[in-house]
């Protein structure tokens, strides 16, 4: 059996280099809100400013990006859906160019072309597209290649609770436990899609439940936390690599910045604010000195070099080109 | 009289031996699809191949959305899926994996992916079969950029295309139309369907079109079944003297303009033809680009043959009145004479 030696708690490297990632994305995106916005007012105009177009900040689901990436090797493959930033810092995408790629220039990951919510850096196996429960049949597909061509890899795919509403997830989850795909669904339950709440959408309270719907396994990991996050998604991916097939991994998480750059989250009654709509990052960098993982003066330290790398990589992001216009007719075929 | 030489083969046939050829060259090129595997394909596209290559022909459950997005990944991870689409019709179930992802992949990500997947179609009518089963829709897919539509007329031009688009690196699909398949219950193809097929591997390049017909008085452009139907309608024209030049089209994208144009240049008139509905599609666009080119060198305004904007009806008698064949060609070419 290749399943690893027991189930363990991340081990402070571990918690550190997870709240590294966590620090790093809250840094990134605390500098896109406010370069969202520039140019942009007094009257909200969405194609203009230094960052047009729509934006989905992932402030708050931070925990589910480096708990599921912390498990996973060169050879797996992860994707996700139009709120990625997360995802991508988890999976140490280059962040100079994911900046000029969100600020849709020549120097970005796909110089300009796919811009915030269509990322893709394949040195790091890493790819995002943003029509609600698309990923889901490419990410399952890439897992039936590793399986069909006897080589290693699972590939994971980070959704929301409201994808698992599309047709495409129910034949996705049916073929993917079919096959004992190595393939693992992590559902990002931020209990909201858009402005529809997961009881005013979903007959069932919890995703993981339907597992039983398709024979496979199904676990729900409440408190956003990294550690726990971290475990539950060891164990799903170990079960991909070794044939036992897919886990719908739910993730109890918090969309603190509404659903789209602007939305001030108006339509959550308080008592959800409340119970969902908290900040994981304070409470994980207490435990990591509580742990011992660090004390207050190195994690200062790690803090501003990280501070310093996300400027330069915004600053950087900022001042690359744009691309040639003639480029738009170029590189629709291979 | 076929001679002694001619390797006269069914277009699925034809088609199959340059799947099999190319999977026994490509250990990543798989065949999935519904009934692929106990029924080689409801056209017969993969007859046989399950025993060939087991563990590479997969039957997938009713779940096009989901497959097409699986044969997706699995091309950018490295495989060349070929994925059956039965009925065209149900092309409009699982759009959003062909045309939003798999179509749009390679250019969203700057060349990082590339989605090297064959869809293989079944489109057409003429059966009694009724709406939601008749269409051919062949102009959708090749509205979307990013993805190659190949439309194969006759067995010859069936093998080279299927070769042609298993080694493309893009998402390419072949619309081929049933009735020309040759498959039992559809009964025997007309005799221009079947044509000397090769035995060696050949390419038929995407995007070139062909004069399957040389004539001087008028250009008629056709595409699977309707060139068949415009190559019956030279003759009944040529028994009145008029000489008929017959053009398939082969592929709708890329669309070859160059042959296209140099025919009406030739002959000033023009008839398209498409079973295809008339609006927003292959005629209205296969027009505009020869007009655009040059409008001068037309002796007459050009004629469309196509479906009419209805859905295809069942009886037998109300399709008849909107599928294009011969005597519509006829008719449509003696109104600009």
């Amino acid at each position: 059996m290749t399943i690893r030696e027991g189930v363990m708690s991340p081990n402070n490297q571990m918690r550190l280099w997870m709240y590294e990632r966590m620090f790093r994305h809250r840094q990134f995106e605390e500098q896109l809100i406010a370069a969202y916005f520039e140019g942009k007012r007094p009257a909200f105009d969405m194609k203009a400013g230094p960052l047009p177009g729509e934006m989905h900040f992932s402030f708050g689901q931070e925990p589910v990006a480096v708990g599921v990436c912390a498990n996973l090797d060169t050879e797996d493959v992860i994707t996700t859906a139009h709120r990625p930033h997360h995802v991508a810092i988890a999976r140490d995408v280059n962040l100079k160019r994911l900046a000029a790629e969100v600020f849709q220039r020549k120097d970005g990951l796909s110089k300009g072309r796919g811009g915030h919510m269509h990322l893709y850096d394949s040195s790091v196996g890493f790819s995002c597209s943003s029509i609600v429960g698309e990923s889901m049949g490419p990410t399952a597909g890439i897992a039936l290649s590793r399986k069909l061509r006897n080589k290693p890899g699972v590939a994971v795919t980070i959704i929301g609770e409201g994808a698992t509403n599309q047709g495409a997830w129910h034949e996705v989850m049916n073929m993917a436990s079919l096959w004992k795909l190595p393939f693992v669904c992590v559902v990002e339950d931020n209990y909201y899609g858009v402005t529809v709440s997961k009881k005013e959408s979903t007959s069932i309270s919890r995703n993981s439940d339907r597992a039983s719907a398709y024979g496979c396994f199904g676990e729900y990991v409440e408190g956003n936390d990294a550690d726990l996050i971290y475990v539950a998604a060891q164990r799903a991916i170990a079960r991909a690599r070794d044939g036992l097939g897919p886990t719908i991994l739910e993730v109890q998480t918090a969309r603190l910045k509404g659903h789209y750059a602007g939305d001030q989250n108006a339509y959550v009654p308080q008592d959800i604010k409340d119970k969902y709509f908290q900040d994981p990052i304070p409470t994980y960098r207490d435990r990591l000195l509580k742990k011992g993982a660090s004390n207050e003066n190195s994690l200062r330290a790690v803090e501003r070099k990280i501070s310093d790398e996300v400027d330069e990589a915004i600053r950087f992001g900022r001042e690359s080109d744009y691309p040639d216009a003639v480029e738009a007719l170029q590189g629709v075929f291979a | 009289m076929p001679n002694e030489t001619e390797r006269l083969l069914t277009p699925a046939r034809a088609g199959r031996e340059a799947v099999i050829w190319e999977m026994e060259r490509n250990p990543n090129i798989l065949f999935i699809g519904e009934d692929v595997v106990h029924m080689g394909g409801v056209f017969n596209t993969a007859t046989g191949l399950a025993t060939q290559f087991p563990g590479r022909v997969i039957d997938t459950p009713i779940s096009e959305t989901g497959f097409f997005g699986i044969a997706a990944g699995a091309a950018m991870d490295g495989m060349r899926p070929i994925v059956e689409l039965a009925f065209a019709d149900f092309m409009a179930v699982c759009l959003n994996p062909i045309v939003n992802y798999a179509a749009k992949t390679h250019y969203m990500s700057n060349g990082q992916f590339k989605v090297p997947m064959v869809i293989m179609i079944g489109a057409g009518g003429g059966y009694n079969n009724g709406a939601e089963q008749s269409q051919c829709l062949y102009s959708v897919l090749a509205h979307f950029p990013g993805i190659k539509v190949a439309v194969p007329s006759n067995s010859y031009d069936a093998k080279g295309l299927v070769h042609a688009a298993i080694r493309d690196d893009n998402p390419v699909a072949i619309m081929y139309h049933k009735a020309t398949m040759g498959v039992p219950w559809l009964g025997t193809p007309l005799p221009t369907i079947i044509n000397h097929v090769p035995e060696t591997d050949y390419v038929v390049p995407l995007g070139s079109a062909k004069v399957v017909r040389e004539g001087s008085d008028v250009t008629i452009v056709g595409l699977a079944w309707t060139v068949h139907q415009a190559l019956l309608a030279a003759d009944t024209l040529l028994e009145r003297g008029i000489s008929a030049e017959v053009v398939d089209l082969r592929s709708l994208v890329p669309l070859d303009k160059t042959t296209l144009v140099h025919s009406v240049r030739k002959t000033g008139r023009l008839v398209v033809t498409d079973e295809d509905y008339l609006s927003y599609g292959m005629t209205g666009e296969v027009v505009a680009s020869i007009v655009e080119a040059d409008v001068s060198m037309f002796k007459a305004p050009p004629r469309r043959v196509a479906y009419p904007d209805v859905p295809p009806p069942a009886s037998r008698s109300l399709e008849g009145m909107c599928m294009p064949d011969a005597s519509k060609i006829v008719k449509a070419v003696l109104e600009i004479l």
